[in-house]
Order: structure tokens, then C-alpha cells, then sequence
């Protein structure tokens, strides 16, 4: 993509003097407001003059409008430039003040000992988190579950291949099979934990143990034993998210050129052949941003876990997220579980950076 | 002279068709067992939600021969034939959590759209410049959050909510769901917008019409599928929303949901009654699904066209 524009508008504009004046004073006034509204809240809050806040809403809504009045301003300011930043503007201060602004309360947490439900609020507690984050078992365990889920994406992408294939292939009642293909990533992941994870799959009474039972499997206890519970889990979230990544790979056989398929056939390559050495390679772009987008959804699977299992038998089947979800309800806190959240941020970044990066240098040796 | 006919079919061609036919069945065999694997479940709820607890544990499958189908779920709901013109408590409460969750999940993808749009077209016609960032990594920037897990802002906000009395308020979800799709948003209307010629903006902009006159008069218009895929999309992953609702929310604004997460009464699970808010939860995508399928696979298939 060009960083140049690419319109140009010439307008013959010249701000008056008295416009762009009035643009900085509406930002600088709302500045101003916005800091003289803090300092007042911080005053009460610190209890030095009682001025009635009861919640911090006020500096809320003042920062707020500061930051549509640096929008205004930016088109009083800069004219027909200030019109094209205010495309960008309003996201860009949306997402940083929704997530800078709690990452770095968030850092601020992840070092202090707070429980919810102890009176005392929050400590200073310098290292100890981390300390108990190096020797707590359970969010080790967390972790390492993770690399098994994330390693299990390799079959999701196997199977939703072969069904994007068996999709693009010259079959009747396409629409059909698209629709019921799709349905399973309309459903809400908590109704596929009940219905699906204790009921269908249930022991005693549900029809898929009879079914296994029927095919010679003794025992189907889908999340008695670790290991299986492990898969059983696994499979559910596949289940959902199987047709995310067949749409992609679908969208992806389409927009190949078909005169090289048929230039394989007629060479003679057999169906093996003309998918390993033509139509992989080709789509091999398309199968990385789907495993790559794959992986960031894996890396937030929590519902299933904490609505099925929470986390057992012994801890097989659980998530980071789903660990950090108990952390708060059934201890409140709030401090730890900040840190543990906040050292998984660091892995998950560090770890997809690097993965991109080895991506891109795959896929473009010599660029 | 031979009797050999001139023309024949030779023996691999002639094998040809039997190939031909084995690999239909196959290939339709596939295609059923998934679209098995697919329904059944939501069968299985919808059946579940009209059997007795003692039918769900005989695992029963097919109404009428295997079990009587009752309203025994949507009596419970208050939303059977014959409860459906009593005030009902349950009802109350489910209709309540409905409403939260639709007015939660419109108004989130709706203001992802709205400002997904407007930057996605920016990203796509005009070179920005901020500190050492240009285009690439300001949009680079929007759809890097989609890292970001819900998990690690879930505390600090739930912190920073408390102070500012957004905890269990729609506001408060609405704010963070739309931060959580937004930058599938961009991504989907940053690739819309770059396949559209700029020349035709620039055909408005002769015209006398400014910039955002363009952008709202011609492009929008032209974008409206990408749009309607975008929000389905965000639609789709609001509305499911579970891990973020349960924590910042408790009655008020709670969602489905977090409701059919915590149906466990004092006895175990009354399987009808969980089948039928399940369902019910269920059922808006699911008509979405059928009726707009279209746009949803538009929507996904925008970020494998464009990597």
C-alpha cells in the first residue's frame, strides 16, 4: 500500500486567523477543564475538602469531551488536513484510552496485593506476585495446556481444508451444506457447554455414548481421565471454530485461477499431486492467515472450559483465562491474577511477533 | 482384416465412470456426516427443551415414538401455550436478559461499524503521518488489538467500572465489546474500501462535494455489503459474548449468556428448562445465519483474499 494520498483535493481555502484561534482555545479550554475537574476529584478522594463525588464519572465525561473537542479543533485548526485526520481520530482515541489507560492501572494492579473482599484495599507488595506467580503449580500447568490446545489447530486446519475442498467441488445443494456448515460458529459457546458438553455428551444418557457404546468403546467418559478430557475439549472448541477458518480457505480456492488446476490434469498430475505441488503452495498464504487468526481466538478459549469442566479433572483441561477467571471469583483477587494476565500478554506478544516474523521471512526468503 | 472395432473405449477410460461414481459417494458421504455433526446438536436442544427430566435420561431421541414431546421446558420460561398469557417471573427475567443482550450487541457492532468505517476508509485513501507512524502501522496499530485477550482487561476494568459506576451497566459492555471487534471491523472495511477506485470519489469531489460528502454520499453506498458483513461478524461474536458479561455484570445488564451459564438449581440441572433458554439464545443467529449467510462469509473471506 502507497503512503501517499490518493485524492487530492484542491481547495483554495485560507483559515481565517480567528478560526484557528478559536480551535486552539477549545482544545486548550477543554484541557483545562478537564484537569481543574480531576484535581478536584483527587481533592475529595484523598479527603482533603468534601465535595460530594461519589464516583470518579465526572473526570470521565470531562475527558470525554476533551477529546471531542480535539476532534473539533482539529478541523478548525487544520481545515481540509484536520477533515481527513478526523477519519482516524475518533478510533485511535477510542482504543487508546481503552486500553492504554487500563494496561497501565493494570501493571499498576499486578504489583499490589489486593483482595476484593478484604477491607484493607490495595498494598504494595513489590515482588511477591511474581515470586507466587514462579511457584504456583496450577498456572504453569495453565500454560503448558495452552501449547496443547494451540498445537490441535493443526488438525482444525486439516479438517476445515478437506471441507472448503469437498465445499469448491462440483457438488448439488452447495448453499445447503455452506448453512449447516456454518451454523456451529453461530451458537453462543455457553448453550454448546450445556447442551453439547454435559448433555449430548453426557455419561449415562447421552446419545453419543450410546453411540460409542454401541461401537465397542466400554467406557466413553469424555472428561473422566486427563487426557481425554483434554481432546474431548479440544473437539468441542474445534467444532465451533471449524467453519471460521473453512470460509477463509473456501473464500481463498475461489479467488485461485482455475486454468492451473486444469493445466496440472492435463499433464497428467494425479488428484495427490496436483494438490501438494499446486494448490497448497498456492493457498499457502491464505492456510497462514487463518491459522494465525485461529490462534488468536485459541489463546482466548475460556467459556467452554469454565462452564464445562472449570479447569479438571486435576487441572488437564485448563486455559490461562479460565484459571485467572477462578483466581477472581472464588478468591477476588485481584492483584495476582492481574499479574498472571499481564505475564501472559508478554508471552503472547513475544511469541506471536516471533512467529510472524519467522512467517514472513519464510514465505519471502530473499525480500 | 480384424473385427476390432476402430473406435473403443479404452480399459482406463472405461473405469472412468465407476471412478466417477465412487468418488460422488464418497465425497456426499463426507458431506452429510458433517451436516449431521453440524445440526444435530441444535436438534438435540430444541428436542430436549419439549422432553420430561425422565426422557433426558433415558437419552431419547425421536419424538413421538421414543418420547411424548411436552412444553416442559417453555412452561418454565413461561412461554408455553398455556403460560403465555400469565404474568410470569421467569418470563420477566428472560425477556430482560434478552433485551440487554440484543440492545448490548446492536449497539456495539453498530458504533464498531461506524467508526471502523470512517478509519478503515482513512487507512485506505489517504497518508497519515503520526510521530514515526504511517500507514501501515497505524493499521497495523487497529488490528494488532485483536491480540489482546479479554482476560487482561478484565480486572483493570473491572476496577477502573467500579470507580466510575459502569460496573453492570450497558454502557460499560458496550464500550469494551466494541473495543474487542473493532479491529475485525477496520480489517474487513480497510479491504472493502481499498477495492473500490478512488477515481469515483474523485468524481464527486469535481462535483464540489468535500471530502466526507464523497465518503458518505458515494462510497458508503457502494461499501453497504462490507458493512452488513462487518456487523453480522461483530454481531455474531457479541452476542456470544460470555467471559467479559459474567464479570462485569451481575442482574441489571446481565446477557443470555451469563443467564444460561448460571441455570444450575438445587437439584441438578432441569435439562428442559436449560434446552429452551438455550435455544432461545440461540435462535437470533440462527436466523441471521440462514437468512445472511451471504454476508457472513463475505465478511471472513475479506481477510483471506487480502493477507
Amino acid at each position: 500500500m502507497s503512503t501517499g494520498d490518493l485524492i487530492h483535493v484542491v481547495s483554495g481555502e485560507s483559515l481565517s486567523e480567528r478560526r484557528i484561534r478559536a480551535g486552539r482555545i477549545l482544545i486548550r479550554g477543554s484541557f483545562l477543564v478537564l484537569v481543574v475537574v480531576a484535581l478536584l476529584q483527587i481533592v475529595n478522594a484523598l479527603g482533603l475538602a468534601a465535595l460530594g463525588f461519589t464516583d470518579w464519572q465526572p473526570t470521565a465525561i470531562a475527558y470525554v469531551a476533551w477529546c471531542v473537542a480535539l476532534c473539533v479543533g482539529q478541523v478548525l485548526i487544520r481545515g481540509e488536513t484536520g477533515k481527513r485526520i478526523l477519519f482516524v481520530l475518533p478510533s485511535a482515541l477510542f482504543v487508546v484510552s481503552l486500553t492504554v489507560i487500563p494496561l497501565i492501572l493494570g501493571i499498576a494492579i499486578a504489583f499490589a496485593d489486593w483482595n476484593l473482599s478484604s477491607p484493607t484495599g490495595p498494598k504494595f507488595a513489590g515482588t511477591a506476585n511474581i515470586e507466587r506467580m514462579l511457584s504456583d503449580p496450577f498456572y504453569w500447568n495453565a500454560l503448558g495446556n495452552m501449547v496443547w490446545y494451540c498445537l490441535a489447530i493443526a488438525l482444525e486446519l486439516a479438517v476445515a481444508f478437506g471441507l472448503a475442498l469437498l465445499l469448491n467441488a462440483q457438488i448439488r445443494a452447495r448453499r445447503f451444506f455452506r448453512v449447516a456448515f456454518l451454523l456451529p460458529l453461530m451458537l453462543s459457546p455457553v448453550a454448546v457447554s450445556w447442551m453439547i458438553g454435559r448433555s449430548l455428551l453426557d455419561f449415562r444418557a447421552g446419545p453419543v455414548a450410546d453411540l460409542m457404546r454401541a461401537l465397542g468403546w466400554q467406557d466413553p467418559a469424555f472428561f473422566a481421565s486427563p487426557e481425554l478430557a483434554k481432546i474431548t475439549m479440544s473437539v468441542l472448541d474445534a467444532w465451533i471454530y471449524i467453519p471460521f477458518m473453512m470460509i477463509m480457505l473456501l473464500a481463498g480456492l475461489q479467488g485461485l485461477p482455475g486454468e492451473v488446476i486444469e493445466a496440472a490434469k492435463v499433464d497428467g498430475a494425479t488428484a495427490w499431486q496436483a494438490f501438494r505441488k499446486i494448490l497448497f503452495p498456492l493457498m499457502l498464504p491464505v492456510v497462514l492467515t487463518a491459522f494465525v487468526v485461529r490462534l488468536i481466538f485459541k489463546l482466548k478459549l475460556a467459556d467452554l472450559v469454565i462452564t464445562i469442566t472449570s479447569g479438571g479433572p486435576g487441572g488437564a483441561t485448563d486455559t490461562v483465562t479460565s484459571f485467572i477467571y477462578r483466581e477472581y471469583r472464588d478468591r477476588s483477587n485481584v492483584g495476582y491474577g492481574t499479574l498472571l494476565a499481564m505475564f501472559y500478554l508478554v508471552i503472547i506478544v513475544v511469541g506471536l511477533t516471533l512467529l510472524m516474523r519467522g512467517l514472513n521471512r519464510w514465505m519471502r526468503p530473499y525480500a | 482384416m480384424s473385427t476390432q472395432p476402430i473406435f473403443q473405449d479404452k480399459e482406463s477410460d472405461l473405469g472412468h465412470k465407476a471412478k466417477w461414481w465412487t468418488s460422488r459417494a464418497v465425497i456426499y458421504t463426507i458431506l452429510i456426516f458433517w451436516a449431521i455433526v453440524c445440526i444435530f446438536p441444535i436438534y438435540w436442544t430444541i428436542t430436549t427443551s419439549f422432553k420430561l427430566q425422565a426422557d433426558v435420561m433415558k437419552g431419547s431421541i425421536i419424538p413421538w415414538l421414543e418420547f411424548d414431546p411436552v412444553w416442559n421446558g417453555w412452561r418454565s420460561l413461561g412461554l408455553s401455550p398455556e403460560t403465555i398469557g400469565a404474568s410470569s417471573t421467569a418470563r420477566d427475567q428472560f425477556l430482560g436478559r434478552f433485551t440487554n443482550t440484543a440492545i448490548v450487541a446492536f449497539c456495539s457492532s453498530a458504533l464498531a461499524v461506524f467508526l471502523g468505517s470512517m478509519t478503515g476508509y482513512g487507512l485506505s485513501r489517504f497518508g497519515y503521518r503520526f510521530a514515526w507512524m504511517k500507514n501501515n502501522d497505524i493499521g497495523f496499530f487497529f488490528i494488532s488489538q485483536l491480540i489482546l485477550p479479554p482476560v487482561v482487561l478484565a480486572l483493570p476494568f473491572l476496577i477502573l467500572y467500579k470507580e466510575l459506576a459502569l460496573l453492570d451497566t450497558h454502557l460499560g459492555l458496550i464500550l469494551l465489546y466494541t473495543l474487542s471487534v473493532l479491529p475485525i471491523v477496520i480489517w474487513i472495511m480497510r479491504d472493502q474500501f481499498i477495492a473500490i477506485p478512488p477515481e469515483l470519489e474523485e468524481a464527486a469531489l469535481v462535483d464540489g462535494q468535500g471530502v466526507w460528502g464523497a465518503f458518505v454520499r458515494i462510497i458508503l453506498p457502494i461499501a453497504a455489503p462490507g458493512m452488513v458483513a462487518a456487523f453480522v461478524l461483530a454481531l455474531v461474536l457479541t452476542w456470544n459474548e460470555y467471559f467479559l458479561a459474567s464479570l462485569l455484570t451481575s442482574s441489571s445488564a446481565a446477557t443470555l449468556p451469563a443467564m444460561v451459564a448460571s441455570q444450575i438449581g438445587s437439584q441438578g440441572v432441569a435439562w428442559a428448562n436449560m434446552a429452551a433458554i438455550s435455544f432461545a439464545a440461540i435462535l437470533p443467529l440462527l436466523i441471521i445465519g440462514v437468512l445472511l449467510e451471504r454476508f457472513i462469509i463475505k465478511g471472513m473471506a475479506a481477510g483471506a483474499t487480502k493477507g
